[in-house]
């Protein structure tokens, strides 16, 4: 099925997000779609599947204009979504969920269960899947829901399946098994529209890619007739350089030290420890429990024994407002029930942590506070209409800014980043990096939990790697290969271990 | 797109938004208009005073409750909480103690019932709906018990000046009951929008998650809400005891609902996060003017009850039909 995309544009009020995209999918085809954060994917997207209503434009499928009146009628013309942020009913099994509102019935009326464990089954199958279907959807990997929402594709009998970010939050192998699938598809003649940040991934999945800015496409290309610098220059509209800028720290004093630290059943006998201006990197596959371990150091979650010392003292951490008083600071990996306030302001959740600083004979100082989230916003060239609009009506990579401007402003000493750069444009990343930079200039010490293990060779000191909830061992980033982490992240030694 | 600057773009005359930031003010100067047509007495200052008097009741109630909706919480116990502690400061009262110790006496056993409620919803992790639908039914037999389900009065309470001067007095013409609930008014108005936590009770309602992440003290914060609630209950129990120179022991009953329609008339969302405490005292305006202006136009208190339900109905519902588009 060949589908085009004609001059849609679309703006909310007076923010014009879309003016004129063109994009031609052929069958058969992994078209890539690339671009800054807020540059109009998604909302492309969501027009072209019938969420949201293009204000000009049309919409062709093998040549034939569409309409729709929703986006059950996308489904109907063979177009599937699988979104940036999954919404499963995550107690409901994993057979509810993929039948939900199109359930089977048996002649009586009833639901015909059995019937749809089979089609539940058969699809996963054909994907080389065996998820159980009858456990409940909360209780699995990203990776395995996102072949669920597969599966649930080709159940809809889609002929193109738009991926928004989805390897975001997957592991190396679980990439390695959606590229898999998508290549089998492929040979199907299904097409896929491929939304990504990761430059490396679009060379090795897509036939074609468009680069959109500001609402524009401004190319397409054959992947295997362009370079990623042109790309990357495409999309920032200027050189960015080398993705990462170096490193020169000072290193000062231990900041913080944790010793013995166990959470019965999720850690156990963890010691590490970070200095003033220098960046510890936390690798590990997703699941070691690398983000269990800073919860609890954060305060989140209970620690069942062991201790954290703050430059040389003993302190006690329950809750995240005592975290916070240490002058801590933790950019959680789920933005969406715990990094943000959706439906509240940028300002008020830039504001947040820093609330108790801005007090001035017990009541706020409104343009103190006005002055500071200005300040961090531009600094984080967070793109938005206002600090006033809702953080929920941002882009994926810009709300993910805002999360980090809170806890750089919140003048944490301590800074724990889940995560830092995930759904972030290349541009940004570059100036996430930069960012680090300075703040370990001025002796902030930074934990940086990553699963991009380029990003963790290039931005860390020292690396520390986690597997099954212990520290299998802390390597200086210098000399460090990925094969020496990947080693140590599935079990295994090395022996350049460092301090 | 802009990027942010230092200064913000400039906004457009946008009468749409206009409307549904004023939705509620206009609709009381609709009702208000209605009404007058019907009646023109209704616009006699006298008869605007004894609105507002009227009103002051449920609007100083329906200040506290709209800090624990904005939480995404509910407190049903106000009525009782209203009852017991107007009980038990018109017996003190009587028994001879000073009416300013009595009064905040009162004041305190309020806050101490709202604390209780806070305590139970934030350390016991309970629905708001269920706890404070046991305490309310707790507190109002509390009250019956307390007086063996008789009327308290006294001729102590009635020749004490001051307890006399809570609901009946003047001050500069106006009945102090107004003027309670334009302080009670201001001081909420600062408290939600001037201070941390006013903020934090935002942010609790937004999303509890991300609010203790960012640091804030969900328990004690939802503590301090309810406490709230309950001291602004009581408040107006004193208000109701002086008025009617006794304690009832029925006193209040179904305030919590008037309280709560004001809240929601005000634009606040029950899903919390969202709202304003201005919202909430134009909300009880017009259930004031509703039953003020019915009761002028001679409409029976069987009527008036469908059409208070009626109102409240076509509110909530154009305020879901705003919030889609
Ligand atoms: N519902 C909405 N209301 C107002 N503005 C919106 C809404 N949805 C999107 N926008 C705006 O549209 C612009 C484009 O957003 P979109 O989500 O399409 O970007 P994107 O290219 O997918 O970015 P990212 O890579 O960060 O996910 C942003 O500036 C965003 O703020
Ligand atoms: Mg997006």
């Amino acid at each position: 099925m060949k589908v085009e995309l004609k001059n849609i544009s679309k703006s909310f009020g007076e923010n014009h997000v879309l003016e004129g995209v063109d994009l031609t999918v052929e069958p058969g085809e992994v078209h890539s779609l690339v671009g800054e954060n807020g540059a109009g994917k998604s909302t492309l997207m969501n027009i072209f599947t019938g969420l949201l209503k293009s204000d000009g434009g049309e919409i062709l499928v093998d040549g034939k204009a569409v309409h729709y009146s929703g986006p059950l009628d996308a489904e109907q013309h063979g177009i599937s979504f699988i979104h940036q942020e999954m919404n499963n009913f995550a107690e409901m099994s994993v057979v509810d969920n993929m039948f939900l509102s199109k359930e089977l019935r048996t002649k009586f009326g009833l639901m015909d269960q059995k019937t749809m464990i089979k089609q539940a089954n058969h699809y996963l199958g054909e994907l080389g899947s065996n998820i159980d279907v009858l456990a409940p959807i909360g209780s699995l990997t990203v990776g395995n829901q996102q072949m669920i929402e597969i599966a649930k594709s080709l159940m809809t009998n889609a002929k193109v399946i738009i991926m928004d970010e989805p390897t975001a939050a997957l592991t190396g192998n679980e990439i390695k098994q959606l590229f898999e699938v998508v290549n089998k598809l492929r040979a199907k003649g299904v097409s896929f529209i491929y939304i990504s940040h990761r430059m490396e991934e679009i060379f090795k999945i897509a036939d074609r890619v468009t680069v959109m800015r500001d609402g524009v496409s401004v190319a397409t290309y054959k992947v295997a007739d362009v370079a990623m610098k042109q790309l990357v220059h495409d999309m920032v509209g200027r050189d960015i350089g080398s993705f990462y800028p170096d490193r020169n720290p000072k290193i000062g004093k231990v900041a913080l030290e944790a010793k013995h630290l166990k959470e019965n059943g999720v850690f156990d006998d963890i010691n590490f420890e970070v200095h003033d201006g220098e960046i510890l990197g936390f690798s590990g596959l997703m699941g070691a429990g690398r983000t269990e371990i800073m919860r609890a150091i954060f305060g989140i979650d209970k620690l069942t024994s062991g201790e954290i010392l703050l430059d040389g003292k003993k302190v006690s951490i329950h809750t995240p407002e005592q975290a916070i008083r240490h002058n801590i600071g933790f950019l959680t990996e789920d933005r969406k029930d715990e990094g943000l306030i959706l439906e509240d302001s940028i300002y008020n959740n830039i504001a947040l942590p820093s609330i108790e600083g801005f007090k001035k004979h017990g009541l706020i100082d409104d343009k103190t506070i006005d002055d500071f989230v200005k300040m961090l916003m531009k600094r984080l060239t967070v793109k938005a209409m206002g600090a006033d609009v809702s953080a929920g009506s941002l882009s994926g990579g810009n709300q993910q800014k805002v999360v980090l401007a809170k806890w750089v402003g919140s003048g944490a000493r301590v800074l724990i980043l889940d995560e830092p750069t995930r759904g972030v444009d290349v541009g940004a990343k570059r100036e996430i990096y930069e960012l680090m930079n300075e703040l370990t200039d001025r002796n902030v010490a930074i934990i940086m939990i990553s699963s991009d293990l380029p990003e963790v060779l290039s931005m860390s000191d020292r690396i520390a790697v986690v597997y099954e909830g212990r520290i299998t061992g802390v390597v200086d980033a210098k000399g460090a290969t990925q094969d020496m982490v990947m080693t140590l992240a599935t079990g295994g030694t090395v022996n350049a271990t460092s301090r | 797109m802009q990027q942010v600057d230092n200064e913000t773009p400039k906004k457009k005359f946008d009468f749409k938004q206009i409307i549904s930031k004023m939705g509620t003010v206009i609709a009381l100067l609709i009702l208000v208009l209605v009404v007058t047509i019907a009646n023109p007495g209704f616009l006699q200052p006298d008869n605007l005073l004894n609105l507002l008097r009227q009103t002051s009741i449920n609007a100083i109630i329906a200040f506290g409750m709209t800090f624990v909706i904005l939480t995404g919480g509910i407190d049903l116990s106000v009525g009782s909480i209203l009852a017991f502690t107007g009980a038990v400061t018109a017996s003190t009262i009587g028994s001879g103690t000073p009416a300013w110790l009595a009064i905040l006496f009162g004041l305190l056993l309020g806050a101490l019932f709202g604390c209780l409620n806070g305590f139970i919803i934030a350390y016991g992790k309970a629905a708001a709906f269920i706890a404070t639908l046991a305490t309310m039914t707790i507190f109002r037999g509390a009250t019956y018990v307390f007086t063996d389900g008789n009327p308290i009065s006294s001729n102590a309470l009635n020749n004490s000046f001051l307890f006399q001067y809570v609901g009946r007095g003047y001050l500069f013409g106006i009945p102090f009951p107004i003027i309670i609930m334009v302080v009670a008014f201001l001081i909420w108005f600062v408290v939600l929008n001037k201070t941390a936590f006013g903020r934090k009770t935002y942010a609790l309602g937004g999303n509890e998650r991300a609010a203790f992440v960012a640091g804030v003290n969900t328990n004690k914060t939802t503590i301090l809400i309810y406490t709230i609630s309950g001291l602004m209950a009581s408040l107006a129990g004193m208000i109701l005891t002086s008025r009617l120179s006794s304690a009832q022991p029925d006193a209040g009953t179904s305030y919590e609902m008037d309280a709560i329609a004001a809240v929601v008339l005000g634009g606040t969302s029950l899903a919390g996060g969202k709202g304003r405490i201005t919202g909430t005292l134009v909300g009880a305006l017009i259930i004031g003017t509703l039953n003020n202006g019915m009761n002028l136009l001679g409409i029976s208190s069987f009527y008036q009850q469908i059409v208070k339900g009626v109102v409240i109905l076509i509110a909530v519902l154009l305020d879901r039909k705003k919030n889609k588009a």
